[in-house]
Formats: structure tokens, C-alpha cells, sequence
């Protein structure tokens, strides 16, 4: 590494530490939670005596899954709060268009 | 006047103090959240009503799909990297990070086309077979050419790195923007694999049983 992207990293570093941006070690940590979700799931899905009480745990493991990624990796959670409020109006939408649909379908059953 | 081109960190000031390119991505995020609401509604209603197989049950191959999803997972863990590397100001680290990415995603699409031709030629499922058939390609054909194109625009990245200065720690923000990209097409998939996967062939239902495949 040149001096000059040594300062820079150091620089980096300097403002990781000030405002609390993840590093690295924190992106793996992520990494590794959502794989051992994802395991979860299949694993679950595997036990058929569980029966529709696998929609709400599917539904909180993916959940959680996706704010992990949008906190972490898309760094929802540092970023300005008006960036948050552009996506997550549209993902309302979505949602609401999606439960709309099914309640106009008379269809919660899967 | 002409004004020097805007970088990350020294835009043009704004009325709301962020860079409009970043906030321009976002909004397009939240439109496309719209988007694909309105495929995984579509499937949804339409679950459960095609008149003949093959349905979910018949096709679906879980573990396969589940190494898929690993693998897009990981590629989100490639890319935060890559980002991570070049703002600390070390490129040749940042170019393996997004090589990397890329070449998840490309993986990504094969497990996607093999799906897709093994539906087809083994499991007699095309979009016109069924209602099923018709939801599930349109859902997830979109979202393969999504990462298609994320593809693309990472390995378009890659190559300008190698130009002098066109790529740098201080001007980061087009690999930001192609990173938030990258990240949403992982959390599409988070939810189709759940939604359309996993509810889709779970045995636990009563009623989820093979159908009789009319041909």
C-alpha cells in the first residue's frame, strides 16, 4: 500500500471509529448470522408437524434477514433518515398492495 | 459559471444536504419495492389456482435453490466489502471484492437458468403451461434481470478501475450507488425465496400434495 492510501485507510479508520460505521469484522459477523438464518429456515421447513405455524416463523426469520442487509449493508442505519423514508414509503406501498390484493381475493391460505 | 464535476463528500450543496444521486437511487429503490410487490402479489392471488400441475410441489427443487440463495447472500457480503476496501483506500483488495461479486452473481444466474431448464424439459412448466407457470417465471425472470444487470454494471465498474483515476477512495459514490443496487436485488430474493420457495412446497400444509401433471 502506498503512503498515500495508507493515510487514506487511516483516515477511514479515524471516522469508522467517530461515527460508528461498521467495519469489515462487522460485515462478516452479518455475513455469518444471515447464513445461519437461512439454515434455519430450510431446517424448518423440513419439519412438517410444525404445519401453518410456519408462515409467522418463516415470515420473522426473513424479517430478519432483510433489515440486516438494509441496516448493515445498505447502511440504513447511519444514513440520513430521509433515505429511510424513500424506501421504506415504497416497500409500505408494496406491502399494503400485497395485502390488499389478497383480502380482495378472499385468499389468507396458503 | 461552470462548476468542477461534484464528488462524494464534496457535492454541490443541496436544499436537503444530501447528494441528489444517492437520493435519486433510493427513490428508485422504493419504486421498484413497488414493483415487485406487485409480481409477489400477483403470484400470491394466483396461488393455488391453476386448473392443471405442475404445480410448486412437482418442481421445486429446495436444497438447490437454497445454495442459490446462499450464494446471492454471500455476494452482498463480497460487494459490502469491496466498498469497505476502497473507501480505506486499498484497490487491489477492492477489485478481488467486486470480481468476487460479480462472479457470485454470474453463479447466481446459472443456478437461475438451470432451474429454469430443468422446469421446462423435465418439468413441463413454461410461463404459458399454467397460472402458476405464468406468475413464477414473470416474478423471478424479473428478478434475474435485475442481477443481470447488476452484473453488468459491476463488471463495468471493474474495468474503469484499471483506467488512472477512474476509480478512487474519494470518488466512491458510483460504487456506493451500484453496492445499494446490488444489496436490493439480494433482499428481493430474501423474500421470493421465502414466499414463493419455501410456503410454496412446505408439506406441513394440509392439501400439499403432488399434483397429477397433465401434459
Amino acid at each position: 500500500m502506498s503512503q498515500e492510501e495508507s493515510q487514506v485507510a487511516d483516515q477511514h479508520s479515524a471516522e469508522a471509529a467517530h461515527t460508528g460505521h461498521p467495519t469489515p469484522a462487522t460485515y462478516f459477523k452479518v455475513a455469518m448470522a444471515l447464513s445461519i438464518l437461512t439454515a434455519i429456515e430450510v431446517g424448518i421447513f423440513y419439519v412438517t408437524q410444525i404445519g401453518y405455524a410456519i408462515i409467522p416463523v418463516l415470515a420473522i426469520l426473513s424479517i430478519g434477514k432483510f433489515a440486516l442487509v438494509v441496516m448493515y449493508y445498505m447502511h440504513l442505519k447511519f444514513d440520513s433518515k430521509i433515505f429511510s423514508g424513500m424506501f421504506f414509503f415504497g416497500m409500505f406501498v408494496a406491502t399494503g398492495v400485497i395485502f390488499a390484493l389478497m383480502a380482495l381475493f378472499s385468499w389468507f391460505l396458503f | 459559471m461552470a462548476h468542477a464535476p461534484a464528488i462524494h463528500g464534496e457535492h454541490e450543496p443541496t436544499t436537503t444536504g444530501l447528494n441528489h444521486r444517492k437520493l435519486l437511487m433510493w427513490a428508485f429503490l422504493g419504486s421498484d419495492c413497488m414493483f415487485f410487490g406487485t409480481l409477489i402479489a400477483t403470484y400470491l392471488v394466483y396461488k393455488n389456482k391453476s386448473l392443471e400441475g405442475p404445480l410448486p410441489i412437482d418442481v421445486f427443487d429446495i436444497p438447490v435453490t437454497s445454495v442459490s440463495t446462499f450464494v446471492l447472500l454471500m455476494s452482498s457480503m463480497s460487494m459490502v466489502m469491496a466498498y469497505a476496501w476502497l473507501t480505506r483506500g486499498n484497490l487491489k483488495a477492492f477489485r478481488i471484492w467486486l470480481a468476487s461479486t460479480a462472479i457470485m452473481g454470474a453463479t447466481f444466474l446459472a443456478f437461475q437458468v438451470y432451474e429454469f431448464y430443468e422446469f421446462a424439459n423435465h418439468g413441463h412448466l413454461t410461463p404459458r403451461t399454467n397460472l402458476f407457470g405464468s406468475t413464477f417465471f414473470t416474478l423471478t425472470g424479473f428478478h434475474g434481470a435485475h442481477v443481470t444487470l447488476g452484473v453488468v454494471w459491476l463488471l463495468s465498474i471493474l474495468f474503469h478501475s484499471f483506467r488512472e483515476g477512474g476509480v478512487t477512495p474519494e470518488k466512491n459514490l458510483d460504487v456506493d450507488l451500484a453496492a445499494l443496487y446490488w444489496h436490493f436485488v439480494d433482499i428481493v430474493w430474501i423474500v421470493i425465496f421465502t414466499v414463493v420457495y419455501l410456503f410454496g412446497v412446505f408439506e406441513g400444509f394440509p392439501g400439499t400434495t403432488p399434483s397429477a401433471v397433465v401434459h
